[in-house]
């Protein structure tokens, strides 16, 4: 049945019917809609909601409930996930999975409360201390976001490793009619790590301390060999009006649903501009990227930030293609006319750029 | 067919109820729809708003820069949206309330007393489904003997002693837009 909800609320029902069993979180905004949601479904369903003191005691009540083997969430809004990065460090080092939310604001500091896209680096570069990566989700939709919960549960137990959710103030507080009859619960993993008790069987530890440099660095291959399996298997994007695309727009979120409103106003006048939206900004779609540079030599990056994935796009296309950047950081939410604009006059510069090319061939 | 409303009054007027029940209704006759609220920092006695989008397609923004339609149920929200109107739009505003002259000469002005109809029904507080009838006469954006069908199941299980009394107010907010508007 077709409802209409908020993503923060939708967020925390996909969650539920997803089996999360502990939820840990602390106030603010853009994400409240969702600790509140939260504070009165676990408590309607007798399981483990807690506002805690603060950010950090949150994350660590996470890892808590994640090493007695809990399918455990928290969520926050950019600062708070800066505050959190320690413990979603120790979580990636100690092999737990766990699910963290972070539903985006202006920033960098205290910023403001609208939304934006400027959390990207922070996001994908593991954002804590040390060598190590987390699965960055970024849904578009709704609807999207109630489809990435269960799959963020999936992975997170699959590979042991931490996961983000990463929306924005946008997606968080719109409402959107979404239908929660498809979402399947994921399966339960064998956890012989979790620590229940060591009754009738041998203790095991969960830490992350290692003082041998040998055994560390041999702990951090292994962590590696498990990121390359996730860049292998885990990658996923969307396309739009790409087949006979000569400029592609890379966007996410709900920069991409901009965009997208952006690239059907340009059809209808005739450019042929389309789309890719990275699903997973880590990992990054890059040889989907790379596979079509081999016929769009033009991308267009555009994000609610000052440029930050537009880093990736250059990395992935290795020089293979030009590529364009649009971005308003701040909260700023831009319409898709004012996007179709700016990508329309460096469509015909593109152009303008290659005829040229040919004249002085000739 | 892509329509943006913008709705804005007082908090407590009933503005964000409006735009839930007009999204509600809108996806019940299988639009596309999205509603975003104003979240941000209010003064007291300002401006509470929310846009509504509803469309025959997948919708890109749910904010609006230009919208079709405004509605104004204080001199705030008149004084703040009227701006914001695009040129041939329309404005609807409580007239109980609020004082409808504006500068533009573009856009429309369609003063509905919500707050004196409402007083008919015996409570002010359904002036907002008196203002949402009208708007959904004016505007013709979902159907409204659509809506009346699913009422009861847009209003939610809470307001099920209200059905009676909010079905009232959206027939009168939705007969007076048929005798007075222009052109509409």
């Amino acid at each position: 049945m077709r409802q209409l909800m908020s993503g923060n609320a939708a967020l925390g029902e996909a969650a539920v019917l997803s089996g999360c069993t502990h939820y840990f979180g602390y106030p603010i905004t853009p994400q409240n809609e969702l600790t509140e949601y939260m504070a009165k479904r676990m408590g309607e369903l007798g399981l483990c909601f807690i506002q805690s003191e603060s950010e950090i005691a949150a994350i660590n009540m996470v890892l808590g409930a994640a090493a007695a083997g809990a399918r455990a969430m928290t969520s926050s809004s950019g600062p708070g996930i800066s505050l959190k990065q320690e413990g979603i460090s120790y979580l990636a080092a100690d092999e737990l999975p766990a699910v963290i939310v972070n539903v985006a604001r202006g920033g960098p500091g205290m910023g403001n409360i609208s939304a934006s896209q400027s959390d990207y680096f922070q996001s994908t570069r593991g954002g804590g201390h040390g060598d190590y990566k987390t699965i960055v989700l970024a849904p578009a939709s709704v609807q999207e976001l109630t489809e990435v919960v269960p799959l963020a549960f999936d992975l997170a137990d699959k590979y042991r490793n931490p996961l983000l959710i990463l929306g924005d103030g946008m997606l968080g507080q719109m409402m959107e009619p979404v239908d929660f009859d498809g979402l399947a619960r994921p399966a339960d993993y064998d956890k012989p790590y979790i620590l229940t008790g060591a009754k009738d069987r041998p203790a095991r530890t969960i830490h992350s301390l290692i003082f041998d440099t040998k055994l560390q660095e041999e702990h951090n291959w292994k962590l590696f060999r498990k990121f390359q399996l996730m860049e292998q298997n885990e990658v996923r994007y969307e396309t739009y009006l790409a087949d006979d695309a000569e400029m592609v727009v890379v966007a996410y979120g709900m920069g991409a649903r901009i965009a997208k409103g952006a690239i059907r106003r340009l059809r209808e006048e005739g450019l042929k501009v389309g789309l890719l939206r990275p699903v997973t900004l880590w990992p990054f779609p890059a040889k989907a990227l790379r596979e079509m540079a081999k016929t769009v030599r033009d991308f267009f990056v555009f994000e609610m930030s000052a440029g930050q994935m537009v880093d990736d796009v250059k990395l992935a296309l290795e020089g293979e293609a030009h590529v364009h950047f649009y971005g308003r950081p701040g909260g700023v939410i831009p319409m898709p006319v004012e996007l179709s604009r700016i990508v329309a006059r460096h469509y015909y510069q593109a152009r303008s750029r290659d005829s040229a090319a040919k004249e002085e061939k000739r | 067919m892509l329509v943006s409303t913008i709705f804005s009054g007082f908090g407590g007027q009933g503005v964000l109820s409006m735009g839930t029940t007009l999204a509600t209704a809108a996806m019940l006759q299988g639009k596309y729809v999205t509603y975003y609220p104003s979240y941000g920092v209010e003064v007291r006695g300002g401006t509470a708003n929310c846009t509504v989008v509803v469309s025959d397609e997948e919708i890109a923004s749910p904010v609006a820069s230009e919208p079709e339609f405004v509605v104004a149920m204080n001199q705030p929200s008149f004084a703040r949206f009227q701006g914001t109107l695009q040129a041939g739009g329309l404005l609807l505003a409580n007239s109980s309330i609020v004082s409808t002259e504006s500068a533009r000469s573009d856009i429309e002005i369609f003063a509905i007393p919500t707050s004196g109809l409402a007083e008919k029904l015996g409570t002010i507080k359904v002036a907002n489904m008196v203002m949402l009838g009208a708007l959904i006469r004016a505007s013709n954006m979902i159907s409204y003997d659509g809506m009346l069908e699913n009422l009861a199941g847009i209003l939610g299980e809470g307001k099920a002693r209200l059905l009676k009394v909010n079905r009232e107010a959206l027939a009168l907010g939705y007969e007076y837009a048929k005798d007075h508007a222009n052109g509409h």
